[in-house]
């Protein structure tokens, strides 16, 4: 089935209620520290202290003699069972095509620590609380050692490496476009804007920290691990055949409730492999429950990126050339995507939504004393949308043009479209998202509402921001040609019942999407049937076939995709089932609204008397067609899907406090065909909380002198809250995607991706009566007030 | 969190005996048990003073209002009497962290912590209160000795506190954006000795500025703040604010609290 006929099906566009919050709401989730196993030991890790150091000596004497510890482990015993290092997903080969530097990343830290947090003993106890007190008493001597944290502190020639294997701290230099056709066409510009600014850094704090039980089963020799992740397949993938050695066979990885990720849970960490690895030595299940303050320390942070980028224009507004020099912070190791985010999703992105001819994109990767940085919320592309996004709203004022009208003059409007930097796009409707932003907006109320602020001595102003993304990940050869070390499809299993109910397996996962709803409305849509006739079924290798997890928004485009695979599949089967039971042929039957029929005929039989038959074969053309009703099927995308959209935010700032009130946010997006409208407004809502949370509240600082991670908890790291914001206004274009059978473009990001510069240009736009020209995110209360005094 | 043991005394005499024993008197919790989950605090002994009654509960004596130390912020907050007479310490009460925080937290708790960026030693400070403890009575002059530091003996317990009703008061926080305490709070009251303005959140703790009570004294208006020069000297420079901008919020928030006193 295509996406024309699959829009029309009953169910989708409708906003049915969440099967899975009832069980959330009423506490019966099941996540991974609700599980208790027997023989289930706890571990604590003890962390370094230093940014960067030497380990001398590790005493483990008194911890190991310590009431019921069962264990103590550092990176000599690591070594010594020849565990390997965390591997990284994505091969990026550098503009002199070498490979990037891959220094090894062990799970224990062997002879040196690189940063405040990283994992150097770990401590195994019968209880949690003898395990806290056994690891106070493991001594470890270091000597520290000069730390960076700042990319442009790492880069210096003075900079004390972090790994032999990476001398000067550089990872790779990658650049995509074309150079000289960029620098030829600045030599015949009217006007070149210019721009220098930083993405924050930020932690991604899902509600449920991680949490790990790794669990060896002597009897079969094979290994359980419990861990709240995003891609149970790809975690398996990584833990077996690239870290232990073992056949995938004999791991079972189980992702069961899980309260959130945003990508931080996307990744293979020290901690699964551990505790895996413990749990045979020790013969023993092994539970580790991140707390919040090693969530700060460890958890793979995002952005931190540094960047000059330059748009030529002709004199009219149009976008000659783009170029961008970026500096890209990994962190003290590589982690599992890390080093794709500022490359292939980032640069290309660059084009956005405008036909600018020539794009030139450079980017310098560093590694530096701080928690590895990797793919969160957006990953790459709220770096590009916040970079490009500044710098057209820049060139609008330096050039004298409107916010909205510059864009209108560059916007793309012809499909499909090959971008200067990779991406084709296969459709969009740019101009009507711009225009239904500023009527949902009220721009003509503007001008009355900025008369209003300012008879309170306060500003107002409006910025916009019209982004586009690649979700979808992705072609698999594409992806593959790029540096990916994996397939990116995804797989989906159909399993019709006797009676005619359904489980559907999926590779993807859901920690807060919602496809225990969505997946079952396109399920029972397909085969006429309530959705409280099927549940969907994800997060466990033992169960699914096979998958690739929830991360870039691919979840129904990709994962939903390959359910209509088999839903064709199931179609395809059941219509010989029914064409043999009402004795036509099979081109004869039609099937809709759960009933197959013989056109021309009043002839019928429903889908759940075509399941009995297969599993009850006794009227059944057993010599053509196999009982049962059960298929698989892997899809594999041909190209990437693009939700596109503009938002506009509009500020009130009290230039005496440096306080910036959103007053209006208005974000239209088109996610092509939308399958739960209340579902996709709740993560519109969540991701524009965390755009509109990082361009004015959440920052990540490291001390740039000691190394030590200032903005350790809720005390000092600014977490947005509902109080923060005023009601969203949310508007929605249609154009379907083209490339895959749903029509459906991805909605988790978005919100995260197009808000952060639609807020700066705000910020911008009401601070410029005051002589502020430039400001970096968070734009916080003491920085706004600061660029004031400093205006002045 | 250490192991550690938790007597529940009834009597003011029973928690007196267990805290004289040197164990940690528990009032509130609400720094204190955070501070014990991430073993940063370790007693051994906890002694939770919520069950004696002697410690709870507000009452009117003349034109003072004597609040007994258990008190819960949510109590003073909705205390008909705490409104009627000093509604800038009722609005104080009603903005301390959050609604769980003000279900549990107690008037004595914060006062005997003195974190430097805590709303109530400044209600206390401004108000001129006086500060009844199991053995004796501090004057808020010279109860509050900077960060953490009280003029409370080891084993010490407050009991109660008395604020005399001022002509007019209240109070004004600027939030630390991401806790949420007192970036810079300021308590200002009209009293019947003059005006008293005590401010919290700047960094050593809670103190009163003598600039700002001169000229307030001379005009109780927002514009008085005006003239007053803040020395930003020792005010202390964070993530959320400069030293600069602490002082000029001083300044603001002073404003702010003598435009809501005045109505």
């Amino acid at each position: 089935m295509g996406a024309i006929d699959f829009a029309k099906l009953p169910h989708i566009g409708e906003s049915l209620l969440r099967k899975e919050d009832y069980r959330f709401l009423t506490g019966a989730g099941q996540y991974t520290d609700d599980i208790v196993l027997a023989n289930m030991r706890q571990a604590v890790f003890v962390r370094s202290p230093h940014a960067h150091a030497k380990i001398i000596s590790i005493d483990k004497t008194a911890a190991l003699a310590a009431p019921g510890v069962v264990g103590v482990f550092d990176g000599e015993d690591v070594a010594a069972d020849k565990i390997g290092g965390l591997p990284c997903g994505w091969l990026i080969t550098d503009t002199q095509g070498q490979p990037m530097k891959e220094p090894p990343h062990p799970i224990l830290a062997h002879g040196k620590a690189r940063y405040v947090g990283d994992h150097v003993v770990m401590v195994v106890a019968e209880t949690l609380e003898q395990a806290k007190n056994a690891a106070e008493l493991v001594v470890v001597e270091y000597e520290p050692l000069p730390a960076v944290v700042d990319v442009r502190d790492a880069m210096l020639p003075s900079a004390t490496a972090l790994h032999d294997a990476a001398p000067g701290n550089h990872c790779y230099k990658w650049a995509i476009g074309d150079q000289g056709a960029v620098d030829a066409a600045f030599a015949g510009a009217a006007h070149v804007t210019k721009i220098d600014l930083i993405n924050n850094r930020l932690v991604p704090n899902p509600m449920e920290p991680r949490a790990v039980i790794g669990s060896y089963n002597r009897a079969g020799d094979d290994y359980t691990l419990y861990v709240s992740n995003q891609n149970p397949h790809v975690e398996r993938l990584l833990l077996t055949a690239f870290v232990m050695g073992l056949p995938e066979h004999k791991v079972r990885v189980i992702a069961p409730d899980v309260g959130g990720g945003f990508g931080a849970k996307i990744y293979l960490y020290a901690e699964d492999v551990c505790l895996t690895w413990a749990s045979k030595k020790l013969n023993c299940a092994i539970k580790w429950n991140c707390d919040r303050s090693e969530a700060f320390l460890c958890d793979a942070h995002g952005r931190d990126h540094v960047t000059h980028a330059e748009m030529a224009l002709d004199k009219d507004g149009h976008f000659l050339a783009f170029k961008v020099h970026t500096d890209a912070n990994l962190g003290a190791y590589l982690s599992t995507f890390s080093t794709a985010v500022p490359t292939i999703l980032y640069a290309t992105l660059l084009a956005g939504q405008y036909k600018t001819p020539q794009v030139y994109v450079e980017v310098d990767s560093w590694f530096t004393n701080t928690s590895p940085v990797d793919a969160y919320r957006g990953a790459g592309r709220p770096e590009a949308t916040y970079l490009l996004e500044r710098i057209v709203s820049r060139a609008a004022w330096e050039t004298g043009l409107s916010q909205d009208e510059i864009r209108r003059r560059n916007f793309i409007t012809e499909f499909p479209y090959q971008t200067p930097v990779a991406l084709q796009y296969d459709t969009g409707d740019f101009p009507a998202c711009l225009d239904k932003a500023n009527q949902l907006a009220d721009i003509a109320g503007l001008p009355a509402r900025k008369a209003a602020s300012a008879a309170k001595g306060l500003v107002r102003g409006i910025g916009y921001s019209s982004y586009i993304e690649a979700c979808g990940l992705a072609p698999s050869n594409i992806a593959g040609a790029l540096g990916a070390r994996a397939g990116l499809f995804e797989c989906g299993e159909v399993r019709v019942h006797p009676t005619g109910s359904v489980t559907v397996f999926t590779g993807s996962h859901s920690h807060g999407q919602g496809h225990e709803t969505t997946f079952a409305q396109v399920v029972a849509s397909r085969l006429g049937m309530d959705p409280s006739m099927v549940d969907i079924v994800h997060g466990d290798t033992g169960r699914v076939p096979f998958g690739m997890g929830t991360y870039g928004s691919r979840s129904i485009s990709v994962g939903g995709a390959a359910i209509m695979r088999a839903l064709d599949k199931i179609e395809a089967k059941a219509k010989k089932i029914a064409a043999h039971l009402m004795e036509t042929g099979d081109a004869d039957v039609d099937f809709a609204n759960g009933e197959f029929t013989v056109k021309g005929t009043d002839k019928k039989v429903t889908f759940g008397q075509v399941a009995l038959t297969a599993y009850v074969p006794h009227n059944y053309p057993l010599d053509k067609l196999e009982p049962g009703l059960n298929e698989t099927a892997f899809y594999d995308p041909t190209n990437f899907t693009f939700p596109a959209g503009t938002h506009i935010c509009e500020v009130e700032i009290d230039p005496n406090t440096g306080v910036v009130r959103v007053d209006r946010f208005t974000a239209v997006d088109d996610f092509g065909t939308i399958i739960n409208p209340m579902i996709v407004e709740g993560q519109v809502h969540g991701g524009l909380v965390q755009g509109i949370g990082q361009a004015l509240m959440e920052h990540c600082v490291y001390d740039r002198e000691t190394g030590q991670l200032v903005t350790g908890s809720f005390m000092d790291y600014t977490m947005p809250r509902a109080d923060d914001f005023p009601d969203f206004t949310l508007g929605h274009v249609c154009t379907p995607c083209t490339t895959n059978p749903l029509g459906t473009k991805g909605c988790g990001e978005a919100g995260a991706i197009g808000s952060p510069p639609a807020v700066m240009n705000a910020v911008l736009d009401a601070l410029a009566p005051l002589g502020v020209k430039d400001l970096d995110m968070p734009a916080s209360p003491n920085r706004v007030w600061t660029a004031i005094q400093a205006a002045k | 969190m250490y192991a550690f043991t938790l007597e529940q005394p009834t009597t003011l005499a029973d928690a007196k005996r267990l805290t004289a024993g040197g164990a940690q008197a528990l009032a509130g919790g609400q720094t204190m048990l955070a501070s014990m989950k991430q073993r940063l605090m370790q007693p051994e002994h906890l002694v939770d003073l919520g069950g004696v009654s002697e410690l709870r509960g507000i009452k009117v004596e003349g034109q003072r209002v004597v609040i007994g130390a258990m008190t819960r912020h949510q109590d003073v907050a909705n205390h008909a009497d705490v409104r009627k007479l000093i509604p800038g310490l009722a609005a104080l009460a009603d903005g301390i962290g959050d609604r769980q925080v003000r279900a549990m937290g107690t008037m004595g708790g914060s006062v005997a912590n003195n974190d430097p960026a805590a709303c109530y030693p400044s209600a206390v400070l401004g108000l001129g209160a006086t500060v009844h403890t199991d053995r004796r009575t501090i004057a808020a002059d010279d109860f509050f000795q900077g960060l953490y530091t009280t003029a409370l003996d080891a084993g010490e317990l407050i009991t109660a506190i008395s604020f005399p009703a001022p002509t007019r008061s209240a109070y004004a926080k600027f939030r630390q954006p991401a806790s949420r305490f007192a970036l810079v709070g300021v308590f200002v009251a009209q009293t019947a000795a003059g005006v008293r303005v005590a401010i919290t959140g700047t960094g050593n703790g809670v103190f009163r500025h003598a600039g700002l009570e001169a000229a307030l004294n001379k005009s109780f208006t927002p514009d008085a703040v005006n003239a007053v020069t803040i020395d930003a000297t020792d005010i202390s420079a964070d993530l959320h604010a400069s030293s600069a901008y602490r002082a000029h919020l001083i300044k603001v928030q002073t404003q702010v609290a003598v435009a809501l006193a005045n109505g």
